[in-house]
């Protein structure tokens, strides 16, 4: 029997006491792209943050299991190690770190976690040449500080750019839309889907449907205060458009919402 | 039962009794250390020293050193160095004109005990490529030894040039400098100050600019040792066009005590002033930054923005940050922030979250912070010795302690 990459079993977790997360169920297999849609305060952003260890989320039940270890238990570098990568709705800026040189301790980490030799400067900088070209990323971006003074696309495509040079098994893209007109999305999402492979599981979550117009889901599921209500294929997306949240909040929880 | 009383030796300074090169100097040298007897050391009820108690300067029993620190100049052209008896005619114009002492009794106490000061001239319109370095050395002697280093810096009309000043030493000793710079209409001067002096060190160092029309001071100021250091940096916008950088960088650890005092002195119109000093406090390190910007009334036009930032990396570790502007001027445009706070969370969770261990996280982004003053350095050598330094200084690297 194949293994899930990514189990989510009954997960629960609050912030400052409050609970965002009511029991999620989520199983993710490898190469599958899942979307994550629902109105704001679902608890999107918190599943994404929750699953890449974001410190100030407690989790208070529930489980997950990623290719079948404890994930919750791991420190976020660990989980980064073992290839989960978010992509943040707002990047960070940090003044003072160039990217490049952030990007190369990154990569290095990982690489020296999964037993591969440390990239030198020179070896680093043909990865770095090779991979923005695939997200279109302007070389000059990478010597510059850590998101300082980056437009909001450049942002995105600064994590899109990440994403590629880590070569996660799970991406987790939360609100990666959001902010960006429609030539950017369309930069983005084509990097990507760029990166889509049978070795590499995705989670999108957003709020608006036009994103999936570029990033294909094979499913999608909708989260409602904290629990997911509703799952389907990508047909269900252009129900929601059709419809909005308002006609599954008003039914009561699916039952065994995954597939 | 039987009470032992014990006396405590502390520092009490005699006058120098030198023959004085000219009857200016010895009337200079007299009426100092008469003021530092009115004035006495500071204690926490002056207004200046509230942050700061001398305690291990005054309940030492400092023994004057042989000999004043020694300078290290390398001959460069364009530069003239001279002791003080041999250029008397260009040092009394300025001489403790720049660094007053009516109000200081540190500065007092220098003035009326150096043994000999350094005039350094930068010539009229010489462009000196090379810095000029100025090293200042207390060598470990066995003893609590004093010293009260004095330099006078003449940057001529259109002059351009950059001096290094270090401050560095082993063991204990109490350096008491003072270093007072005049520039000319036009001239352009980088100042790159480095006190690296041992963590069983007392430093109290007062450096006065004063700046004609058109001129342009930059001043960076790294503090990274002594158990206690003050330094009190004064620059006056005396000329229409004059403007001044400071930018300065502190870094404690275990129970160093820093302390900066920066004055800015609008003084006339149309005059411009950059502050930006970074504070990263560690162990039980305390900090001080006070910065004054003083606009005058007639100083119209003024453009002032001050900021200053710290970095908290212990619970034990303390700054005290306290901007004081005084405008009396209307027309003008002066900004200032100070922040005061921990690593910033999310960014450290955004390194994490792309496999780089907390530890070196941290560290990534406390070298980040201290960076951006560390970079600003113009001289390649000090800039590499700064970061050599920071990275042995900032976690990761264990205190060392050379008392």
């Amino acid at each position: 029997m194949k293994e899930a990459l990514l189990q989510v079993t009954d997960l629960h977790a609050s912030i400052a006491g409050r609970e965002i997360l009511r029991g999620v169920d989520l199983t993710v297999n490898a190469g599958e792209v899942h979307a994550v849609m629902g109105p704001n305060g679902s608890g999107k952003s918190t599943l994404a943050h929750v699953l890449a260890g974001r410190p100030g989320y407690e989790v208070t039940a529930g489980k997950v299991l990623y290719k079948g270890q404890d994930l919750l238990a791991m420190t976020p570098e660990l989980r980064a190690r073992e290839g989960v990568f978010l992509a943040f709705q707002y990047p960070v800026e940090i003044p003072g770190v160039s990217n490049v040189y952030f990007l190369k301790a990154a990569v290095n980490a990982v690489r020296k976690h999964r037993g591969l030799p440390e990239y030198d400067a020179m070896e680093f900088l043909a990865l770095v040449k090779q991979k923005a070209k695939l997200v279109e990323i302007d070389e000059d971006l990478v010597k510059r500080p850590v998101n300082e003074g980056f437009s909001g696309g450049e942002k995105k495509r600064n994590e899109i750019f990440q994403m590629a040079l880590l070569e996660p098994s799970l991406a987790i893209l939360d609100e990666t839309d959001s902010g960006l007109d429609i030539d950017a999305l369309r930069v983005v999402a084509g990097g990507v889907n760029q990166l889509r492979s049978p070795e590499r599981s995705m989670l999108v979550v957003t709020h608006y449907q036009r994103l999936l117009n570029y990033i294909v889901p094979d499913f999608l599921h909708v989260l409602i205060d904290g629990r997911i209500a509703r799952s389907g294929g990508k047909e269900l997306a252009l129900e929601l458009e059709d419809k909005g949240y308002a006609w599954l909040e008003k039914e009561p929880p699916a039952v065994a919402a995954a597939r | 039962m039987i009470e032992a009383a014990v006396v405590e030796k502390g520092f009490s300074p005699e006058p120098l009794e030198t023959a004085a090169a000219a009857p200016w100097l010895a009337a200079l040298r007299r009426a100092a250390f008469a003021r530092f007897e009115e004035l006495g050391f500071p204690t926490p009820h002056d207004e200046d020293w509230r942050s700061t108690g001398v305690q291990p300067i005054t309940g030492t029993p400092w023994i004057r050193a042989p000999r004043d620190p020694e300078f290290r100049f390398l001959p460069t052209a364009g530069v003239r160095v001279r002791p003080l008896s041999q250029a008397l005619a260009e040092a009394e114009p300025q001489l403790a004109r720049i660094a007053g002492f009516s109000h200081d009794a540190f500065t007092a106490l220098n003035t009326a005990s150096f043994e000999d000061a350094a005039v350094l001239e930068i010539l009229p319109g010489a462009v000196v490529s090379q810095p000029i370095e100025i090293v200042l050395r207390s060598p470990d002697a066995g003893r609590p030894e004093v010293r009260h280093p004095r330099v006078l810096i003449l940057a001529g009309e259109r002059s351009q040039a950059s001096i290094v000043q270090t401050f560095t030493g082993e063991g204990r000793s109490f350096t008491n400098a003072v270093t007072e710079i005049a520039l000319g209409p036009g001239a352009i001067l980088e100042h790159t100050l480095l006190q690296r002096e041992s963590v069983a060190a007392c430093h109290v160092h007062t450096l006065a600019a004063r700046q004609a029309r058109g001129s342009r001071f930059t001043s960076h100021n790294v503090s990274l040792g002594a158990a206690l250091a003050r330094t009190n940096l004064h620059v006056a916008l005396e000329a229409e066009g004059a403007e001044c950088a400071l930018y300065g960088l502190f870094v404690g650890r275990g129970s160093q005590h820093l302390d900066t005092h920066t004055t800015i002195d609008h003084a006339s119109p149309r005059c411009v002033s950059r502050e930006l000093y970074k504070g990263i406090l560690d162990g039980a390190a305390r900090g001080v930054f006070h910065g004054k910007i003083l606009v005058r009334k007639d100083a119209q036009k003024t453009d002032a923005v001050q900021t200053n930032r710290n970095l908290l990396l212990s619970r034990h570790a303390l700054v005290n940050s306290t901007p004081a502007l005084e405008i009396l001027a209307d027309d003008v445009k002066c900004k200032h922030g100070s922040t005061t706070g921990q690593l910033d969370a999310l960014a450290l969770f955004y390194l994490r979250s792309r496999g780089i261990g907390e530890d070196a996280a941290r560290a990534l982004l406390t070298w980040a912070f201290a960076a951006d003053v560390a970079e600003r350095i113009p001289v390649p050598s000090v800039r590499a010795e700064v970061e050599r330094e920071l990275g042995r200084l900032l976690p990761g690297a264990p205190i060392e302690v050379s008392a």
